[in-house]
This record gives C-alpha cells, sequence and structure tokens, in this order.
C-alpha cells in the first residue's frame, strides 16, 4: 500500500492513502484507521477518517512524529479485511410529507416517483466519511440516473431523518439543520442522539442501504425509538454494497 | 440539583449567577469534546486555552467549566458566595461599579453584581468559579457547540433571565495570583507560527511568497469556528478544492477566492479547501484574542521547533505557578491629569 505522510501542524499527521475518491481506497483507509484504534498507540490521541486520509491528532511529547509514522508504516502492511464491514439498512417512507422532493426528482430524470424510489434502494452506499455535522454521513455511489442539482433556495429547516439528494450524492440529516438538498423521504431511525453512546449510529465504513417503508410501519418504528427499543437493521461481513 | 459523581459521592449544585444582560457572545466553554471528530463533532472548548486554564487553576480547578466572554461582556447578579476568576483579554471586570482584578482570585457576595466595560486589550475572556459551573456534560464535555447546538445552555450562547448553577466545591482563597511573567500580551498585530502543510503544495511559489510576507487583516464575520482575513490573495496551483479530509486546529484553509480563515475549536470536523499551513498551538491562543481590523503575518517555522514551543507551552500550563498574594496588600486608584490609575502597593517582608 502507498502511504503519503504530511504534516498537520504540531499535532497533526496526515496519512494519505491515495489522492480519489474512491472505495477500495476508502475501504483501505477505514481498515487502517480500525488498526490504529486497535493498537491502543499511547499518544495517538484522535483519528479522523475520512474519504482517502487519515488525519491522526497525537502528542508529540509522548509520542515522537518519526516513531509514529513508522508505526503506522508497519500496520499498513497488513491485509484489509472486509470481514468487519457493517451493512446499515434505514426503513425509510418516500413522498408525501416525508419527501416533498420527490415528484420533482422524478420529473426531472423522466421517471415516475416509483422508480425513483426503485433505483434509490437498489444499491448499497459505502459511508465515505462522517462530518458536516455530528453524525452526517457522507455516501457514495449513487446512481446518475436520479441525480439532480440542489434547492436554488436552501430550507430553513430540514427534519431530522431526512433523506435527500444532492447533485450525485445521497445522504440523510441526523439532525435537524438548515439545507438545501432535495427531500425524498425520511427514516425514522434516529443516526444522532447526543446522550446515547456511541453517539452516532454510522460509521465510516459502514455500507447504507435504504428499505422503502409505508407510514403506518414509519409511525411504528418512530414510536420503539422514542422508547429506546428499535433494534437498528445491521449485518456484517461482505459489504459489498451493490 | 445533585448529581452523583463515578465515585459516588453526590456534589451538590448551587444557584451562582443570574444573567441580567448577557453580553455579546457568552458561552460556556471547557477543554472541549475529545473523541467525537470521527464522528463529525467538532471539538469546541475555550478558544484561548491558556487564559481558559490560567482562571481555572486560580480558582482551585482543573479543567472546569467557565464563562467565555466575547468583546462586550455580561451583567451577573451574584446569587452565592464564591470565589471567582477571570483571565484573558482585558474586557474591564468590576465588581459592584469598582474595577475587579484580573489575573487573581477574589471574592462575590450574594446580592454583588459582576459586569464588564469597555474591551482594552484582546477580544476573549474567560471567567471561572470555585466547583466550575454546572450544566449537563455532553459527550464528556460542558463545552457549548453553537452550530450543532448542544452542550452549555442547550446549546446556545447566555440570554437574560438565564441562572447558571456551580458546583459545590471547597472554597478557593481569593488573592491567588498569576505572576507577571506567566500574563500575556494581547497585542493588536501579531506574528502567527505556522508549519507549512498538509496541503502547501496545493499553491503556486508566487502563492506561498504572498502567503509569508503579507499582512492580513481581521474580518468581522469571524467567529468561534474560524478567524477570517482580509489581505492579497493567495494563489492556487489547479483549484482550492481538495477531497475533503480532517481539519486539525488553527488550519490556515484558503477558499478560492485567495484569502485565509484560521480554523480555532468551533470548526467543523473535515473540509475541502487546501490547507496552505498550520498555526502552532500556543499561537492559537493569541488568534483567539484577535479583533476585527486587527493585523496578523505568517512566520514558517520547522516541525521541530513547533513540537519544542508546544513543549515549552504546555510546560506553563501548571497550577504550581500560582502565587499566593501577600495580605499586605493595598489598592489604590489615583487620577493624574485626568487619566486613572490603578495602583498596587504590596508590603514586601
Amino acid at each position: 500500500m502507498k502511504l503519503r505522510f504530511l504534516t498537520a501542524g504540531d499535532r497533526g499527521l496526515m496519512v494519505e492513502l491515495g489522492d480519489e475518491v474512491d472505495l477500495a481506497i476508502n475501504r483501505r483507509v477505514h481498515a487502517l484507521a480500525r488498526l490504529i484504534q486497535a493498537e491502543d498507540i499511547a499518544g495517538v490521541e484522535e483519528l479522523i477518517p475520512t474519504y482517502r486520509s487519515i488525519l491522526v491528532i497525537y502528542d508529540p511529547l509522548i509520542l515522537p512524529y518519526d516513531e509514529l509514522v513508522e508505526r503506522i508504516r508497519g500496520l499498513a502492511t497488513e491485509e484489509a479485511s472486509s470481514a468487519q464491514v457493517r451493512t446499515v439498512t434505514l426503513p425509510t417512507c418516500y413522498g408525501g410529507e416525508f419527501g416533498p422532493d420527490l415528484e420533482d426528482v422524478a420529473r426531472h430524470n423522466g421517471l415516475t416517483t416509483q422508480e425513483v424510489i426503485d433505483i434509490h434502494t437498489s444499491r448499497g452506499y459505502p459511508v465515505f466519511c462522517l462530518g458536516f455535522s455530528p453524525g452526517f454521513p457522507y455516501l457514495g455511489g449513487m446512481s446518475e440516473r436520479i441525480a439532480m442539482p440542489r434547492l436554488e433556495n436552501p430550507r430553513t429547516k430540514v427534519p431530522a431523518g431526512s433523506v435527500g439528494i444532492a447533485g450525485t450524492q445521497t445522504g440523510v440529516y441526523p439532525s435537524e439543520t438548515p439545507g438545501g438538498w432535495r427531500i425524498i423521504g425520511r427514516t425514522p431511525v434516529r443516526l444522532y442522539l447526543p446522550e446515547r453512546d456511541p453517539p452516532v449510529l454510522l460509521r465510516p465504513g459502514d455500507v447504507v442501504r435504504f428499505r422503502a417503508i409505508d407510514e403506518e410501519e414509519y409511525r411504528e418504528i418512530a414510536r420503539l425509538e422514542r422508547d429506546g427499543r428499535y433494534e437498528p437493521e445491521i449485518a456484517y461481513g461482505g459489504g459489498e454494497g451493490e | 440539583m445533585s448529581r452523583r459523581s463515578p465515585t459516588g459521592v453526590v456534589r451538590v449544585s448551587r444557584p451562582l449567577f443570574e444573567v441580567i444582560a448577557p453580553g455579546l457572545l457568552t458561552t460556556v466553554q471547557d477543554a472541549g469534546r475529545k473523541g467525537f471528530q470521527k464522528f463529525g463533532v467538532s471539538p469546541n472548548g475555550a478558544l484561548d486555552m491558556y487564559s481558559y486554564r490560567m482562571a481555572n487553576f486560580l480558582v482551585g480547578n482543573r479543567d472546569e467549566a467557565a464563562l467565555e466572554l466575547t468583546l462586550v461582556g455580561p451583567t451577573l447578579k451574584v446569587l452565592a458566595s464564591a470565589t471567582v476568576a477571570v483571565c484573558g483579554g482585558d474586557l474591564s471586570p468590576s465588581l459592584n461599579g469598582s474595577p475587579a482584578p484580573r489575573w487573581e482570585s477574589f471574592v462575590v457576595r450574594e446580592g454583588d453584581v459582576l459586569s464588564f466595560g469597555k474591551c482594552r486589550g484582546g477580544s476573549r475572556a474567560y471567567l471561572a468559579v470555585s466547583g466550575g459551573l454546572d450544566v449537563k456534560p455532553v459527550m464528556g464535555s460542558r463545552s457549548t457547540d453553537l452550530l450543532a447546538r448542544l452542550g452549555g445552555l442547550g446549546g446556545r450562547p447566555l440570554k437574560r433571565g438565564d441562572v447558571l448553577y456551580c458546583r459545590e466545591a471547597e472554597p478557593a482563597p481569593p488573592g491567588r495570583c498569576v505572576p507577571p511573567e506567566y500574563i500575556p500580551e494581547f497585542p493588536s498585530e501579531v506574528v502567527l507560527r505556522v508549519v507549512p502543510g498538509p496541503q502547501d503544495d496545493h499553491f503556486s511559489p508566487k502563492g506561498l511568497e504572498t502567503f509569508f510576507s503579507s499582512t492580513y487583516e481581521v474580518t468581522s464575520d469571524s467567529d468561534r469556528m474560524g478567524c477570517r482575513l482580509e489581505g492579497p490573495a493567495i494563489e492556487h496551483l489547479g483549484g482550492a478544492d481538495i477531497i475533503s479530509d480532517g481539519v486539525p486546529l488553527g488550519a490556515v484553509q484558503v477558499p478560492k477566492h485567495g484569502r485565509p480563515i484560521i480554523l480555532l475549536a468551533g470548526r467543523q470536523t473535515v473540509g475541502g479547501y487546501a490547507k496552505i499551513a498550520v498555526v502552532i498551538t500556543p499561537d492559537v491562543d493569541r488568534v483567539a484574542q484577535l479583533k476585527p481590523g486587527d493585523r496578523v503575518r505568517f512566520q514558517r517555522v520547522s516541525l521541530e521547533k513547533a513540537q519544542r514551543e508546544l513543549g515549552k507551552y504546555l510546560g506553563k500550563m501548571d497550577p504550581g505557578i500560582i502565587r499566593q498574594r501577600s495580605e499586605k496588600v493595598s489598592r489604590y486608584i489615583i487620577k493624574i491629569n485626568g487619566r486613572r490609575f490603578e495602583t498596587v502597593v504590596e508590603e514586601l517582608s
């Protein structure tokens, strides 16, 4: 594996594993991040794995730069396994009040709303990284057949759980924020609850799938979530996504 | 209100301040939220960590929650006795209308009014109270995250009518002070030391030359996320956009318009603009004390030098440096030709 080590200030080391948005590179990023985490290296304080790199925050008074680089180089030779890849399925109610932009997305692409739903639910989306706001997943791999530019005037309030499309990207709003994505549906599953441990459901490296549900099932799952009794639909291994 | 600590001891908390006026932007902050950046949770915490820590040391705390004041401080009615300390920028603290000390602990009593006046240096001050402010920790921290609206007082700044609680503690003695050689100055023109990278190769030689030779001015849209600068545009090689990656504290990112932004504790964890350099940790505290119109230059240092400076900086943040002022101290305010001077006369043995 080809690695590039870049200084990121007096406490940061940027480890680059490639220079493109690519699922194979991203898999290696998260596999290496898991290995570094598991190693529990004294002096390593925090990791931020993203599309093609890991920002390692460390304490140079405990762990000198050169030693940190050597430790990571040593770990990177190990084979990345996909056995730990999780697939998280998000039940989603499409259209109606939950997905006010579904019809626009269908019209824009010359499809029926059902076709948009079928395409959106037909594949798994890798979580390249989390950022922007707590638990917000940057998902890859959406079909260009349902792509549509952002709204010209972003909404001031997008409800938590809203599933949207921006260009060729799809995503889910973990909390209520302003936003300009085309909203096609909503999941009753909470991606982010500050009081939960861990506070976020999705982890970088996971694969997300969407499953279409009706309003009745939406309300049932929402009720279970509220009572803290909802069990997320998580499967391990493979993670091919397609 | 009481809460059981991990050791099983019940720590009682009591109402300490009622907010009469909230000030410009007053938030509850501590040392920040650690370990959640990979989930997209910003660290937050005090922007000027040094001044925050000193204020806490003075009242006998470690990294307890304190108030971060910005340019215009709040007016607080005191509801119970406590030892407090104010460190950082000079926001003219006063107690019942008389000047209150900075970088020194003092006692406030029920019925007192603690207020702030003109900003005479720096831009942010820290008000620490013995025992620390009591708000519910979120992900291990009491810091306010204004963007994600979490921590502190429901993720928002103080507002009129808020009541702030403090945790019960052994009352710290008044008159504990930070020795003068440990009190930083807050000039309106600073040279910030930076380590180039991680994306300095995204800039042309001319762009790098501009960055290291120009003077930049702090703009008024700076906030807890970042200090925005106006000045000569820095030229990229190719584009300003990178594949989004992690953003360290003090990162200097340069969007397409070419003007640098220094990212602070309230930053987002992931960013898509090329980072030309990263301000060394000790100098991030100086950035936190800049105000609109202040001027900044950047100076290149090696990683080795930066990490030596980091060691010195962390070494200074030691509660052992705090001194107890002798009891034989008198304070006078004298006026000479209409100018007001605050004097302290200390009897030496």
